[in-house]
């Protein structure tokens, strides 16, 4: 799993990433989004640095930062597999197919690998409705998934 | 020689890419447009070869099969598995393709290809007519809201045409976040200028000279596909200070959502867009009065949106002329889940779901027998076959304690325990309430463990189910907590089979 960055480089990327923003109306989700891009979660001393600039207390930082699913407070494994458990999915197995893969990697929802691998996440639709059961590897889509096609996945 | 592959999400899921690769290999030479979906997810990776007959389809193309395809160079009308003409095909010939009229035939980031193919006439009509007129125009069309509630368009419009402010804002919903919807993301990805389009033509029409498109981050290829369309938009004078040399100004910005069901909410996303916790907010006041940043604001569905440049291209009688009852015009059904034939299929209002299940759909992809529909995605109600004569129409739904909502049908075959389904919908609920509600935020906590005890076979829980879906429905401020009833309610009422089965067994 990689490391924690060191709070002086969060600090400073996150002023510049705040710095590209400034002119945005309403700012604060696409920084959030900017800074997990960047770092692959949100690290803890970036939320002073936000609430500061964006004239906001910490706490109503980290209330929306928490709301949303999207962001992490940890770093994901090296592989992320979101499989999807809404209903037309459920409709063509996904609800099988999810028991496959947290038993076959043995973790729960939202959790990773011992060896930092893979983090299984669940998703509610992405929009592939009529080629279920589907799942989003690493931001690439994947329509149609079986137990064996997602051994596959996390195998290569 | 000219041929056509979809880059759209689905065709991507099903390996359109490495059937790309495997045809560029192939045949060297050859021109590959990458366009959006027909919508035939069925016979994706759709290949679709350029003949004088029109584009003969082949589908679906793996890349394994390519070589054997190509070993006598280009497919043809007589190659074997040539399936006809695409606009021939049984699927496509009985749609009526307004508002995705482009959609899976032009590339869609080719500006001049929208352009020939009537994109921008909307908007050039709407630049010659006053606000008021385009606002009138756009309600005589009986146009209403795609994303689920239905409001009519004009009228949304001319609130906030004739609400005073130093700003107004054009919001597009682009959250589709109903399991079984994808019509948002095919427009998206298949004609992203249409879409601006219709948030330009909105902007003309009510005096906003700002819009965001809120994307949901589930959708990364739709949200990819937007940004350069934006870009490319503002590059030729279709935004910025002066649409198309008229003297009016529009800017789009696209804002990315971050996985939050309830954001769909119009409220709630404009929380969400101004930074703020997104829990859904009372009304009144409207959005139309105070919305974004306290600014009069139209929110509207993408599909709505979408649907307003052929509109004022055609005209309002034209685009009424078609539905059923109060619901005119066309609608984008999405067929989906356990069915045969799934994808996108246009048509106007009026089918039933008889046409639309066993006929468009061609059943279950299992072959088993289908035993409900689930339509209008999370929050919508479970239809068993004895309701499949219900015609799709906002009203014919809501007098079968149902709704039409984004258009999504998802299809299920005999294995599925309609139990499960209840609970899924509460547990659902749980999980995405915003927290504003006690009905909403406890009572699908406790919908669940309810079920998990009828599913045990404790006495008198069907009763205290229904007791709590009544205070959820009347106590919650939104359709979260309001509407999640539905398909708790239909599961029980149409199979209450599957919630006896531990007494039987006992
Ligand atoms: C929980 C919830 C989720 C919703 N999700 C969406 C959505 O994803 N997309 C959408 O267009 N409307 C959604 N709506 C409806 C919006 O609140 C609003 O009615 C709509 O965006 C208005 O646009 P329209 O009139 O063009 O339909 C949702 C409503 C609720 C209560
Ligand atoms: S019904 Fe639920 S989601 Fe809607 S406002 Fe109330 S708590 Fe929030």
């Amino acid at each position: 799993m990689p490391a924690s960055p060191e709070p002086d480089l969060v600090v400073a990327e996150t002023r510049a990433i705040l710095a590209d923003h400034s002119a945005r109306e309403g700012p604060l989700l696409p920084v959030l989004h900017a800074v997990q891009a960047r770092f692959g979660h949100l690290p803890r001393a970036a939320l002073p640095v936000i609430a500061e600039a964006l004239a906001l207390s910490r706490a109503e930082v980290h209330g929306v930062a928490s709301f949303y699913h999207d962001f992490r407070e940890a770093p994901a494994g090296c592989q992320v597999v979101k499989l999807c458990r809404a209903e037309a999915c459920q409709a063509v197995g996904a609800r099988e197919l999810a028991e496959h893969a947290q038993a076959r990697l043995g973790i729960g929802w939202g959790e990773t690998t011992p060896d930092g691998s893979v983090t299984l996440e669940p998703v509610f639709c992405l929009g592939l409705c009529a080629c279920g059961p589907a799942a989003l590897v690493d931001g690439d889509v994947v329509g149609r998934l079986t137990p064996e096609g997602f051994d596959r996945l996390v195998a290569s | 020689m000219r041929l056509y592959l979809s880059q759209d999400a689905a065709a991507k899921a099903l390996g359109a890419e490495a059937t790309a690769a495997a045809i560029r290999a192939a045949a060297p030479g050859v021109d590959l447009v990458r366009t959006g979906a027909r919508g035939m997810v069925w016979l994706e990776p759709l290949l679709e070869v350029e003949a004088p007959e029109g584009r003969l389809a082949f589908g679906p193309v793996t890349a394994a099969e390519v070589p054997d395809l190509f070993a006598e160079g280009v497919p043809g009308a007589s190659h074997p598995r040539c399936l006809g003409p695409t606009e021939a095909l049984p699927w496509m010939k009985r749609q009526t393709r307004l508002t995705f009229a482009r959609c899976g035939v032009i590339d869609p980031l080719d500006l001049a290809a929208y352009e020939a193919h009537g994109g921008l006439a909307g908007l050039r009509r709407a630049l010659g007519m006053t606000p008021e007129a385009i606002c009138a125009e756009v309600t005589e069309s009986g146009l209403r809201g795609r994303g689920g509630a239905g409001f009519p368009t004009g009228i949304k419009w001319n609130t906030v045409r004739q609400t005073h402010a130093d700003r107004k804002y054009i919001v597009c919903n682009a959250d589709e976040g109903d399991s079984g919807t994808f019509a948002d993301r095919m427009l998206m990805e298949g004609d992203p200028f249409c879409l601006i389009e219709g948030m330009a033509i909105a902007g003309r029409a009510v005096g906003a000279d700002r819009g965001f498109v809120y994307l949901r981050s589930e959708y990364p290829d739709a949200i990819r596909v937007m940004q350069v369309a934006v870009d490319r938009a503002r590059a030729a004078g279709l935004l910025g200070p002066s649409l198309l040399g008229s003297g009016q100004a529009f800017e789009i910005e696209i804002r990315v959502g971050a996985g939050a069901y309830v954001c769909g909410e119009e409220t709630s996303l404009l929380n969400s867009l101004e930074g703020k916790r997104p829990v859904v907010r009372a009304k009144p006041p409207l959005p139309a009065l105070q919305g974004l940043f306290g600014r009069p604001t139209v929110v509207n569905n993408v599909i709505s949106l979408a649907s307003v440049p052929v509109i004022l291209a055609g005209g309002a009688t034209f685009y009424a002329g078609f539905g059923l009852g109060r619901s005119r015009g066309t609608v984008p059904l999405q067929i989906a889940g356990n069915v045969k034939f799934g994808g996108l299929f246009e048509a106007a209002f009026g089918l039933s779901l008889f046409e639309i299940i066993d006929d468009i759909g061609g059943g279950t992809a299992s072959g088993r027998p289908v035993k409900a529909v689930q339509v209008g995605g999370p929050l919508g109600a479970y239809f068993p076959r004895d309701l499949f004569d219900t015609p799709f129409g906002y009203e014919e739904f809501a007098g079968q304690e149902g709704l039409i909502g984004h258009a999504g049908i998802v299809v299920f075959d005999d294995t599925v325990d309609m139990l499960a389904q209840a609970r899924f919908a509460m547990e659902f609920c749980a999980v995405e309430s915003c927290g504003k509600c006690t009905p909403c935020r406890i009572g699908s906590v406790r919908g669940v463990e309810v079920v998990d005890r009828i599913a045990r076979g404790e006495p008198g829980q069907i009763a205290l189910l229904r007791d709590l879906c009544e205070t959820m429905k009347f106590g919650s401020l939104c359709a979260l907590g309001g509407f999640t009833p539905y398909p708790v309610l239909s599961a029980l009422t149409h199979f209450p089979e599957d919630f006896d089965r531990a007494r039987r067994a006992a």
